[in-house]
């Protein structure tokens, strides 16, 4: 169901190609466009679908248990920040409109880059801590957490 | 041959499959190796590639330390009671005390986590889970990832590790093909984090033709992690420990949120509560310690999964089927109404797809659940892969030899999937092992153990006939018939698949026998799973892609071997609704209240087993220990 194209509005380009999870988007040597070379191999994560620029890619419900006609259409937009689906149902009685935001900052901007961060020292490196740790991990001003700061320890066999 | 050979040399870490755990690995190497080579291999394309390719809607494994709502220790009781005990509880502690600071990182980067306007903590779906709207939770940490990378190498299937000629069991790196261009790549590296995928499609699944890829994990998900390892010598450990999901029926949708946040509960045909009526005859088999439903109902204390699955199984085989999910009270509500259809387009749009092409309208109609076939996982309800070590803060002397999250291989570590005895580490705990591994990974080439590594040409030779040998064997096969599939000298990927799933179904506890197995079953299934590697070694393929499919099914395969064997070993029926052995119908605690441990020898394929003590968190000041 798995994705199929439409011949009318797929150019070619290969951006399913290039992001397909499975490997299954191809490019037909005859026709020059994209299509789903191994549907039993689809997982509908739309992936596909998301990075065509063109809306070629669809979706039709995997054949052993899906009627025919209904619809699940979507757009993403990183721009925006924000992803917008339409369901459509067979019988024509549900129609919704979903949108939902896909990040919180300009694409691209928010991650750390560590090769700009200072290098961790001797302590840090035979410390338990991870990079930015301990802020975050503790309800205190505390170290991270060890068996010891926690009153535990490590004991064989059954403990019912 | 056509293809060309690309040699990658000099890498410090090389990062086998950049999942969450993967990312994570790649992220964190960078700050504690500022000078050190970090190479990324990836299958497909790592912002959409592992199980999070599509995004998640939660984060299951948040802690929440910093606003007083859990410790670690208490995530290692949980998971320890979900699991029937079975679990590595320094490597839970240790995920669960650092869990919080990777889901920080992922606020700090622009993933949109939900709030509660009241507290300004995350917005809680349960105890453990946040909200989040993660359609792009995997190109996210994929960006961060690429930052700290030199190199990033997508779709590159890494089919073996390479192995020191120098030293005995210290892996070297790692070799695979493009399936692109079909070249041949090796990857010299003093360190390895396997963070591949764990599988699915081991087992028959209950859908047909098209819709096999409907699976709940991903299809990707070909077992690499076990395979890699297992190939290159590493211990593995609770590779018996598969999982069943119960879940909406066909589409596999998730069922947390419904649950959780929700508020929708399960009831039969009938449309009563069934789960219940259950207790009783399982109690027999599981013991009081186990499952107690009053002390559940008093305390809180989840009732394992795997015990919910088995009141599931055991009612529809009465014949009081099919379980519904009651959702028509909950969806009244439209605010409710709308977090339940967007629960399933950020992480799993197809069973919207689902519902909208059968009309269910969850409003006016309770949907049908069902349980699925068995997957090989480590970072879900369930917690297969390899036998690693402990920090040293934390691991008794057992679980410790020297670098936290390192295999019984020197210098080879792993992540996620890859990790055994840590479930419920889900996405978040999954990128933080991943952090783990690569710190200590850092500090075991600091500590000059990585030195003196030699890679014999000889070896690299051999490994680059052996990928390639499919397409070979079609070749020279392929025009002795006429057309099509059916040749006598070869079997094609697919065909190899479905036999593994037949089998495995069949012999090691699937669906269509409701998840039964017993010894006898489980020796055919080891002498049928020998005759399918010897005919692996004549799969063929008529072009890289089928060579994908090729070194996926033998990745498959190998688990697969793994999952047998473990089952064999383990006499007893250790988690009732994901597997039974017939002929050892309870759990036994006396014989058999450890983890279970296993190495094939790479040259011979010969199984050794063993048992490793199970250790427990207990709380040092307390007589009487109430750990389970």
């Amino acid at each position: 169901m798995p994705t199929f194209v439409y011949m009318t509005r797929c150019d070619g380009c290969g951006h399913c190609v290039d992001i397909c999870p499975s490997d299954i988007m191809h490019i037909d040597t005859t026709t020059r466009r994209a299509y789903n070379i191994e549907p039993n191999m689809c997982w509908e994560c739309y992936s596909c679908v998301k990075a065509c620029p063109h809306q070629a890619i669809d979706v039709r419900g995997y054949a052993d248990f899906a009627p025919l006609g209904h619809s699940v259409r979507v757009k993403r937009d990183e721009e925006k920040g924000v992803i917008a689906w339409r369901i459509k149902f067979r019988n024509g009685k549900k129609d919704m409109d979903l949108l939902a935001p896909i990040t919180t900052k300009p694409w691209g901007s928010g991650t750390h880059v560590l090769s700009e961060e200072d290098a961790p020292t001797d302590a840090q490196r035979d410390s338990q801590n991870l990079f930015n740790e301990p802020k975050y991990i503790r309800f205190d001003d505390g170290e991270v957490h060890t068996l010891k700061s926690n009153g535990l320890e490590m004991r064989k066999g059954v403990a019912h | 041959m056509k293809y060309k050979t690309i040699v990658e040399d000099n890498i410090d870490i090389l990062v086998c499959g950049a999942g969450l755990g993967g990312t994570g690995a790649a992220f964190e190497a960078r700050y504690w190796g500022q000078d050190k080579k970090i190479v990324i291999a990836e299958k497909a394309n790592i912002d959409r590639s592992g199980a999070v390719a599509q995004g998640l809607y939660a984060i299951n494994c948040y802690m929440g330390t910093r606003f007083g709502e859990n410790n670690p220790e208490d995530h290692v009781r949980y998971a320890r009671i979900d699991l029937m005990g079975m679990v590595r509880e320094d490597l839970l502690f240790d995920m669960a005390r650092h869990v919080d600071s990777t889901v920080h990182l992922f606020d700090d980067w622009g993933l949109p986590l939900m709030k509660n306007p009241k507290t300004g903590s995350y917005l809680r779906e349960g105890r453990w889970q946040i909200m989040i709207h993660g359609e792009s939770y995997k190109p996210i940490v994929a960006d961060a990832a690429k930052k700290s990378a030199d190199q990033v190498f997508n779709r590159i299937c890494v089919t073996h590790l390479l192995m020191d000629d120098a030293k005995e069991n210290r892996v070297a790196g790692a070799v695979g093909f493009n399936v692109r261009t079909g070249n041949y790549h090796v990857f010299k590296s003093k360190t390895v984090v396997v963070a591949a995928g764990g599988a699915s499609n081991i087992f028959k699944p209950r859908s047909v033709g098209e819709g096999a890829g409907r699976v709940w994990y991903a299809p990707w998900s070909s077992g690499s992690a076990y395979g890699l390892l297992i190939n290159a010598g590493a211990k593995m450990t609770q590779m018996e420990n598969r999982i069943v999901l119960a879940r909406f029926k066909d589409g596999y949708g998730p069922v947390g949120a419904y649950f959780l946040h929700l508020k929708t509960y399960t009831c039969n045909g009938q449309g009563e509560e069934y789960e219940s009526k259950w207790w009783p005859s399982l109690q027999e088999i599981v013991g009081k310690e186990y499952l107690d439903p009053e002390v559940s109902h008093l305390s809180h204390r989840p009732i394992p999964t795997c015990l919910r699955n088995h009141a599931f199984i055991s009612e529809v085989n009465a014949g009081r089927g099919p379980i519904h999910m009651v959702t028509m009270e909950a969806f009244q509500d439209p605010h409710l109404e709308e977090i339940g259809w967007h629960n399933f387009l950020g992480m799993t749009v197809g069973q919207a797809v689902l519902w909208a092409s059968t009309d269910v309208d969850p409003k006016y109609e309770n949907p049908e659940l069902t349980t699925s076939e068995p997957y090989v996982m480590g970072s879900h309800a369930t917690g297969c892969g390899a036998w690693c070590s402990g920090p040293e803060d934390l691991s008794p002397p057992e679980y410790y030899w020297g670098y936290n999250r390192m295999t019984t291989v020197e210098g080879l570590f792993g992540a996620g999937d890859a990790v055994g005895g840590t479930p419920h580490a889900f996405s978040s705990g999954s990128f933080t092992e991943g952090r783990i591994a690569a710190k200590a990974a850092c500090k075991y080439i600091d500590d000059g153990k990585a030195n003196g590594i030699s890679v014999s040409e000889a070896q690299i030779d051999r490994r680059k006939e052996e990928i390639y040998k499919p397409m070979e064997t079609y070749r020279v096969f392929r025009n002795e018939i006429t057309a099509g599939d059916v040749n006598p000298n070869y079997i094609n990927p697919r065909q190899a698949l479905d036999r593994l799933q037949k089998l495995m179904d069949e012999y090691a506890g699937g669906v269509t026998v409701s998840y039964m197995t017993n010894e006898k079953l489980l020796l055919i299934g080891l002498k049928k799973l020998k005759l399918l590697e010897e005919d692996l070694e004549k799969v063929a393929a008529e072009n890289i892609h089928e060579l994908l499919r090729a070194w996926e099914i033998k990745h498959r395969h190998l688990t697969s071997e793994a999952v047998v064997q473990h089952t064999l070993f383990r006499k007893e029926t250790r988690w009732p609704g994901y597997y039974y052995r017939g002929d050892h119908m309870k759990v036994d605690d006396e014989n058999w209240h450890v983890l279970t441990v296993s190495r094939r020898d790479p040259e011979t394929g010969e199984y050794t087993m063993e048992k490793a003590p199970c250790y427990h968190l207990v709380d040092v000041d307390k007589k009487e220990t109430d750990a389970a």
